[in-house]
């Protein structure tokens, strides 16, 4: 039972972690928070549906069409949202995406209704039995695809041109820009990259609970923002530990304590950290210059 | 007497000292000027006696009381008020607002006095209005009161960020960097400003580049180099000095 | 109730020019007649809703548009100040006129309590924080059933009554909440211009400048707070009471959103800016009829426009001081001094 709760936390985690990481690569090269990324999640898990479903895509190609749609969608939300703004005082793209996220939330729920949408799946199918645990297939699918995505997106920041650039960009944006890295397209291409995992993580996630519905991405985005936040803001494998450490303390709350309290852990979690420690578990310390 | 004594006062950013085992004393009544090559560590000298970094080591006392480590706003309460090298003022508030605002710390009037304006406030207000009207009257910006501050021309608006310090009623007003960017009517006209509050007896610490502000204006001259007091003394003396002389020169020279 | 607000009306036309004095007269007059004029049940309840939404955006305004403190879970303290309320006169058989300052009071004491963790938090990480705080409140009057029936709400919150007359009338609600806006909009003028006021926006414009000038930061911000979530505590006693049931949707990040936009289209710091953003988004769904559906779409819409377009919001930028002594030149310094965007 127990074990079982932690696979689950795992599960979950992951999903968080995969969001956290668009958060952290935003953050890293512009500083601001994206608040519409949980809807960038949605989109992609609306994408991954709809190939399912109407296209009879087999979940790997939808999978595959749902990153690149979320990583379209991400470079538009640069292109349209961030980059007007870039020398507006901070809080005017964080209200600009707020709005956005709201506009995104409402007009899918217009679009497709707002009641939850599911795959015409046969339900418990699972895949194994670990020492009295359950691991269904879908959970083995979170992993592998998650981890995968991992991998790559390590291979991309620390073996690519691109990764060089984005990095430079996060250490400091004007010696980058002095070194010739084009800023607004590594900019563009880290919200897309961001963007993708976030998808991804949309059609996981569905899968998963076998739940599509417009509102989903908020609450996922706000908790994958704390995993983030937890993680340092700007860390990508702090972005991953803050994940499934949520994920893992949501589930094992859930199960021992109250299924209601699931949501309200991961934002006393959020005000405590910020509260303590804001930089987070990896996270550079913040200090004013004068 | 002196009002402000700086006592082996040292600060460390990571490994870098950029303030070490600095000591100073000011007179009442003085203008000191603290001069040194860039990056000497004067501007966080400043910030270490306005609260605004803490200090590491050392002590810092202003009329015999330790305000080593307070927190800003009262060292300001305290009475040291100060200027910003890279002007800092309310922008989108009025010229006036801007000096009403620099008298903060003389005012007593909370949320009561703000949403009931019982007699006290009312009173405390129209002081501190026609106090601020007197300052800026004072200082040739009468007529800009209701502009915002941001408005104002570069040299207008140094001159009100002193306006707003003095709003304060300080006892020792810091200037950084005051004439910085003016030009040489306006850095005249400063002068002459600077000198007015003096001989009212305010007393006066600034970093300044203008030699020639420094030389005519202080009375005593502090030298600063790698965060270290290399010299003090009247300005003739430091104009001469050897040390002065290689810390801006280079030793070769 | 009469020469109450007529002595508030008295001390705010004293302080405002002889235009905008017969501006401010012909409005009063205005929404003093319109429901005798226009007798209309849901025109009353629309003005109604108005006026809640002007109490609530005018609290948020003194903490985002003066104290330049972002606050994403505004609905929170208009929650907790309905929760108060309501329980206090169905549990605990309290009076209304009780309840609604202690309403005011509860919502007063979280903001405090949100203010001390966060006051060193800025920008990004403050409006996180509030919009988790938001969150966490929503979620305990959810799942805290004993006292507020969770998801069932709190049905028959009765109507307050005065001097045993029942006040359940809706011109009661209406002229009720014609006084609290009043009683609001003269509080922040007043606040606005004191020497509390002027620190908050010290704060805004310039934090550290603001603490060398004998500012206590920290403490002004928690002040700020706690005002603000004052009257979102009273405007959620009025609702809950006004409206006789509440449920934890009611206070939901949507409705934090609401009022958001309302300050951001008034342009923030603005006092008419704020009524006018405020009675136009309250309008706006019921005028575009089918249009419910399209109410947080108009939201979004708004909050990014006025970002992409005019981060000051409509009114915002164009301060316009009175100062009672010497004329003042606009234009004639030796520089061009043109108007802020």
């Amino acid at each position: 039972m127990f074990l079982e709760q932690i696979l689950n936390g795992l599960a979950q985690g992951s999903i968080y972690a995969l969001i956290g990481i668009g958060f952290a690569l935003i953050f890293g090269v512009l500083g601001l928070v994206h608040f519409a990324h949980g809807e960038v999640y949605m989109i992609g898990a609306f994408i991954g549906f709809i190939m399912i479903t109407a296209f009879h895509l087999p979940v790997w190609a939808a999978l595959l069409l749902a990153i690149a749609g979320a990583a379209i969608v991400g470079f538009l939300v640069e292109l349209l949202n961030f980059r007007p703004l870039r020398k507006a005082p901070e809080y005017a793209s964080m209200i600009c995406t707020l709005g956005l996220s709201v506009v995104l939330q409402n007009a899918t729920m217009l679009i497709w209704g707002s009641d939850t949408k599911s795959l015409p799946l046969s339900s418990e199918n699972v895949a194994f039995s670990f020492f009295g645990a359950k691991l269904s297939m879908e959970q083995i699918l979170i992993f592998t695809v998650s981890l995968g995505l991992m991998v790559g997106l390590q291979y991309i920041l620390y073996r690519s041109k691109l990764g060089k650039a984005i990095r430079a960009i996060a250490q400091n944006r004007e010696a980058a820009a002095l070194m010739g890295v084009n800023i607004n397209q590594v900019i563009a291409a880290t919200f897309a990259i961001g963007s993708g995992l976030g998808g991804a993580a949309g059609v996981l996630v569905g899968l998963y609970y076998n739940a599509f519905y417009p509102t989903m991405g908020f609450m996922a985005g706000l908790k994958a923002f704390t995993a983030t936040v937890l993680g340092g803001l700007t860390s990508v494998p702090g972005a991953v530990l803050g994940g499934i450490i949520l994920g893992v303390v949501e589930n094992i709350t859930a199960a021992y304590i109250s299924s209601g309290f699931r949501d309200l852990v991961a934002f006393v979690i959020l005000i405590l950290v910020l509260f303590i420690r804001p930089s987070g578990i990896f996270g550079r310390g913040i200090q004013e210059k004068v | 007497m002196s009002l402000l004594n700086i006592d082996r006062v040292t600060k460390r950013f990571g490994g870098l000292i950029a303030v070490d085992n600095f000591s100073a004393r000011i007179d009442e009544g003085t203008i000191t000027g603290l001069i040194g090559p860039n990056g000497a560590g004067k501007t966080t000298v400043f910030n270490l006696l306005t609260g605004i970094y803490p200090v590491d080591e050392g002590d810092i006392f202003l009329d015999n009381q330790a305000i080593t480590n307070q927190a800003p706003h009262r060292i300001a309460a305290a009475g040291v008020a100060r200027t910003f090298q890279n002007i800092r003022l309310f922008k989108e508030l009025s010229v006036l607002d801007n000096v009403r605002i620099g008298a903060h710390s003389r005012g007593r009037a909370g949320i009561f006095g703000a949403i009931f304006r019982n007699g006290a406030a009312r009173r405390e207000e129209a002081t501190i209005h026609a106090k601020a009207l007197q300052l800026l009257q004072e200082a040739g910006l009468a007529e800009y009161s209701s502009e915002l501050a941001g408005n104002l021309s570069y040299g207008l608006q140094r001159k009100l960020e002193i306006v707003r310090a003095l709003a304060g009623e300080p006892r020792l007003l810091i200037l950084d960097e005051p004439a910085a960017g003016m030009n040489p009517r306006e850095t005249e006209e400063l002068m002459a400003f600077v000198r007015r509050l003096h001989d009212r007896g305010l007393t006066i610490l600034l970093i300044e580049h203008d030699m020639k502000l420094v030389m005519s204006l202080c009375q005593r001259v502090i030298v600063m180099d790698h965060g270290q007091k290399i010299a003090e003394g009247p300005p003739e003396e430091i104009r001469t000095n050897r040390a002065v002389v290689e810390a801006y020169l280079g030793k070769e020279a | 109730m009469m020469n109450m607000s007529k002595s508030l009306l008295t001390s705010i036309l004293r302080r405002i020019d002889e235009k905008e004095k017969s501006l401010y007269l012909s409005l009063l007059i205005a929404v003093a007649i319109l429901p005798l004029v226009w007798q209309s049940d849901y025109v009353l309840r629309i003005a109604t809703l108005c006026g809640i939404y002007i109490v609530l955006a005018l609290g948020l305004n003194l903490v985002t548009g003066y104290a330049g403190q972002m606050c994403l879970g505004w609905a929170a303290f208009y929650g907790i100040g309905a929760y108060t309320s309501a329980l206090l006169v169905m549990r605990l058989h309290a009076s209304f006129w009780l309840a609604l300052p202690a309403a005011g009071l509860m919502a007063a004491f979280f903001g405090l309590l949100l203010g001390i963790p966060t006051m060193r938090l800025k920008n990004t990480y403050l409006a996180i924080t509030t919009l988790g705080f938001g969150e966490i409140v929503r979620l305990i009057l959810l799942n805290w059933t004993d006292l507020t029936r969770g998801s069932m709400g709190l049905p028959g919150i009765p109507s307050p009554s005065f001097l045993g007359i029942d006040l359940e009338g809706k011109l009661f609600y209406y002229y009720f909440i014609v006084v609290l806006v009043i009683v609001t909009l003269v509080t922040m003028a007043r606040i606005v211009d004191s020497r509390l006021g002027r620190a908050l926006q010290a704060i805004r414009e310039d934090e550290l400048a603001a603490k060398s000038m004998g500012i206590d930061t920290t403490r002004y911000k928690i002040i700020a707070f706690a005002i603000g979530a004052f009257f979102a505590g009273i405007a959620g006693s009025f609702f809950a009471h006004y409206s006789a049931y509440i449920d934890p949707h009611n206070f939901a990040f949507g409705e934090s959103i609401a009022v958001l936009s309302m300050v951001i289209l008034g342009g923030m710091r603005s006092l008419p800016g704020v009524v006018f953003g405020a009675v136009v988004l309250t309008l706006l769904p019921e005028v575009l009829r089918e249009a419910a559906e399209y109410r947080m779409i108009v939201f979004g819409g708004i909050l990014m426009l006025t970002m992409l377009l005019r981060p000051q919001g409509i009114f915002g930028g164009v301060q316009r001081k009175k100062v009672s002594q010497t004329p003042v030149a606009v234009g004639q310094g030796k520089q061009p001094l043109y108007q802020n965007r």
